[in-house]
């Protein structure tokens, strides 16, 4: 409504076809290429018995409710916007050593690899240097260091997007006893997937090799990041 | 002035002043006529500061100064009796000028680059620890 300012809540200033006029819709309607798919049939001819009945009538399929609500409930307005994914900030390109801020990682330094179509950010440790897998983190929890690494060399599997990090659906109703014991003694942990350990060794493979080309930079990726008395993070260059 | 003072640095024409405030906070420039008790007259021609009035709240006396400056000297006379001098040399030589200059490079330093001081330090601190318990 910020064409037509409410005049109390749920009025608008203008009518409808005012805000079609002031938008300017009508300099170019959109038309939907996809025809709406086909709407299921209302109604049902059903045979009825009976002379004076007409032999056949239209039955409604869906059954109208016996009785009209004693109170109105006020419907909430749908929401036709749906949320965008973040853009990427300017200052992170392929190979943008990284800060994270939270998690079980935080004070990490990662390689950014990509973002993906959620996005989210695919960085990696690399796993051999500091320990973190490859891994979605969200870009507000990060602070983008002006280090890069040269990954151009790397070619990204498109294999790795959401779904790849996406949990395994559970198995349902297993009560905490069978999640956590088999016959009295405690489970022994899954074994990590040889895939995803594989691939995390080949998109490691190039990263660690551009590491290696500069002095002291996979010392400063597998050492922690922090900040000392009178450090402030506004003020710092990174 | 007068011989039963301990303070060396005056407000006189011809000082050297370093500015902290406005556009023009961290050069130098000299002091050519004083206003008033609180502003003076200052000029840099070599250091691009136009001649313009300045609080003394704003600015730092520095030791250097101009002597044989003619009091409210234009900005031509000031360029040329600082050449003459060698002001900006002498300045940019004094460890006071060093150490601004130390502390705005480390400021501007990168993650990466404050990650390689440190362990640089390290490696110095190494040197010397075992230098000393040799000795």
């Amino acid at each position: 409504m910020a064409r037509s300012k409410e005049i109390v809540p749920g009025v608008g200033r203008l009518s409808r076809s005012q805000v079609f006029a002031k938008r300017g819709l009508f300099k170019g309607q959109k038309t939907n290429p996809t025809p709406a798919a086909q709407t299921p049939a209302e109604f049902v001819e059903k045979t009825v018995g009976g002379d004076k009945n007409g032999g056949k009538r239209l039955v409604p399929v869906a059954k109208a409710p016996r009785f009209y609500p004693a109170e109105d409930v006020r419907q909430p307005k749908k929401s036709r916007k749906a949320p965008k994914p973040a853009g990427l900030r300017a200052s992170i390109t392929p190979g943008t050593v990284l800060i994270l801020l939270a998690g079980r990682f935080r004070g990490k330094r990662v390689v950014f690899l990509k973002q993906l179509d959620s996005g989210l950010l695919l960085v990696t440790g690399p796993y051999k240097v500091n320990g973190v897998p490859l891994r979605r983190v969200n870009q507000a929890y990060v602070i983008a260091t002006s280090t890069k690494i040269d990954v151009a060399s790397l070619k990204l599997d498109e294999k790795f997007n959401d779904s790849y990090f996406a949990k395994a659906p559970s198995k349902q109703s297993v009560s905490a006893e069978e999640e956590f014991f088999s016959e009295g003694a405690p489970k022994s942990k899954e074994a990590y997937p040889a895939t995803k350990a594989a691939d995390q060794k080949e998109v490691d493979k190039a990263v660690i090799a551009a590491i290696k080309g500069t002095e002291l930079l996979g010392k400063y990726l597998k050492a922690s990041w922090g900040l000392s008395k009178g450090q402030f993070p506004h003020i710092l260059a990174f | 002035m007068s011989a039963t003072t301990n303070f060396t640095r005056f407000v006189e024409v011809g000082r050297v002043v370093l500015l902290n405030d406005g556009p023009f906070s961290g050069r130098i420039a000299v002091i050519a006529e004083i206003i008033d008790q609180n502003r003076a007259i200052i000029d840099g021609p070599n250091t691009d500061v136009p001649r313009q009035s300045y609080p003394f709240k704003h600015l730092t006396l520095t030791g250097l100064k101009l002597t044989g400056l003619p009091r409210g000297a234009g900005s031509g006379i000031i360029k040329k009796v600082s050449e003459k001098e060698a002001l900006l040399e002498k300045w940019d030589k004094s460890s006071w000028a060093q150490k601004r200059e130390a502390t705005k490079k480390r400021r501007a330093l990168t993650d990466f680059e404050r990650f390689t001081v440190l362990v640089q330090k390290k490696q110095r601190r190494d040197v010397v620890r075992k230098a000393v318990a040799k000795a």
